[in-house]
């Protein structure tokens, strides 16, 4: 089924509470090479058939609007996949 | 007077919010988040809780629900509203106030009794208390880190928009303290903290007088009142 990816990350320069707890977590059992751990979000928006560049825009849209908050996060990417 | 008291799923704090309107002396007339109609209320709170389960962002589907819609039209207008909590997430995603809440700097849940200074008490919610009053009321939160762009930030603070900020702490890494805001035309109050559950003998914060009753929170519900029959 063909799918819409988009990919959400909090801003970089903010705390990333979910990262930091995991990145400890890891440095726990050993990891010690790990410097950073970073958590974000990726949505599926599955189609009927392939996406039309229409879709891909009203993707874009909605990944601005609603899927992510501007003052928090970034969309990273999104793209197509099978 | 009526205030409608939204209830999404996953809202807990309804039932005292209510509680609030009924001891402040206004009807209250329940909304519920899937209705189009806000029932010709004169104000709207917007209690705390969890609504959709924090589903994506804090307040974010709360932010697209019908009653939303028909509350942020309104309010356009001018009608009252006040966000409590989940609540003020609602506001912020729904932008009719500006910025985010992120989770607590240092990452717990936290509840206490929370020192305020009221900051601005020229709006809708806020015209009961006197200007720089210190107040306690209850914080309970994990998500209560307000965060806003540095333009946005020096117009809150420029003109005046903060309403209420944390005293003796910053209890969860919030910017400039702030614990609440106004909008411009001053219909439109979000806050961080319960007022809610500071209005009644017995079950509030510690107060001065005896254990439990502190009641610092009933004068946002006394000030729409007041705004609503004054106007």
């Amino acid at each position: 089924m063909p799918k819409i990816i988009v990919e959400v990350m909090p801003k970089a320069d903010l705390l990333d509470p979910q990262g930091k707890a995991v990145a400890n977590a890891l440095h726990r059992k050993g990891y010690g090479k790990i410097q950073n751990v970073r958590i974000g979000k990726r949505i599926e928006i599955h189609l009927n058939e392939a996406p039309t560049d229409e879709d891909l825009q009203g993707a874009a849209e909605i990944a601005e609007s609603f899927l992510s908050n501007g003052v928090i996060e970034d969309v990273v990417n999104i793209h197509v996949e099978d | 007077m009526k205030i409608g008291v939204v209830t999404f799923p996953g809202t807990l704090d309804d039932r005292d919010a209510a509680r609030a309107v009924r001891i402040a002396g206004a009807e209250v007339v329940p909304l519920w988040h899937a209705d189009e109609n806000l029932r010709k209320v004169d104000a709207v709170v917007l209690p705390g809780g969890f609504s959709y389960g924090d589903y994506l962002r804090c307040g974010a589907i709360a932010a697209q629900a019908p009653i939303t819609r028909a509350i942020v039209d309104a309010a356009k207008g001018g009608l009252p509203v006040l966000g409590i909590c989940n609540g003020f997430q609602v506001l912020v995603e729904a932008h009719l106030l500006p910025g985010g809440l992120i989770r607590n700097e240092h990452q717990h849940f936290i509840c206490r009794d929370q020192r305020l200074r009221v900051e601005n008490v020229d709006t809708a919610w806020t015209n009961a208390y006197q200007l720089n009053e210190e107040i306690t009321i209850p914080l309970k939160n994990a998500e209560g880190g307000y965060i806003a762009s540095a333009e946005d930030l020096k117009r809150l603070e420029g003109e005046g928009l903060v309403a209420f900020r944390y005293l003796e702490g910053n209890p969860n890494g919030s910017m400039n303290d702030i614990a609440g805001l106004r909008n411009e035309r001053g219909n439109v109050v979000g806050l961080m903290p319960h007022p809610e559950h500071a209005v009644e003998p017995g079950f509030g914060p510690d107060g001065g007088a005896a254990m439990r009753s502190g009641l610092d929170g009933l004068k946002i519900f006394e000030s729409v009142i007041k705004s609503v029959v004054e106007a």
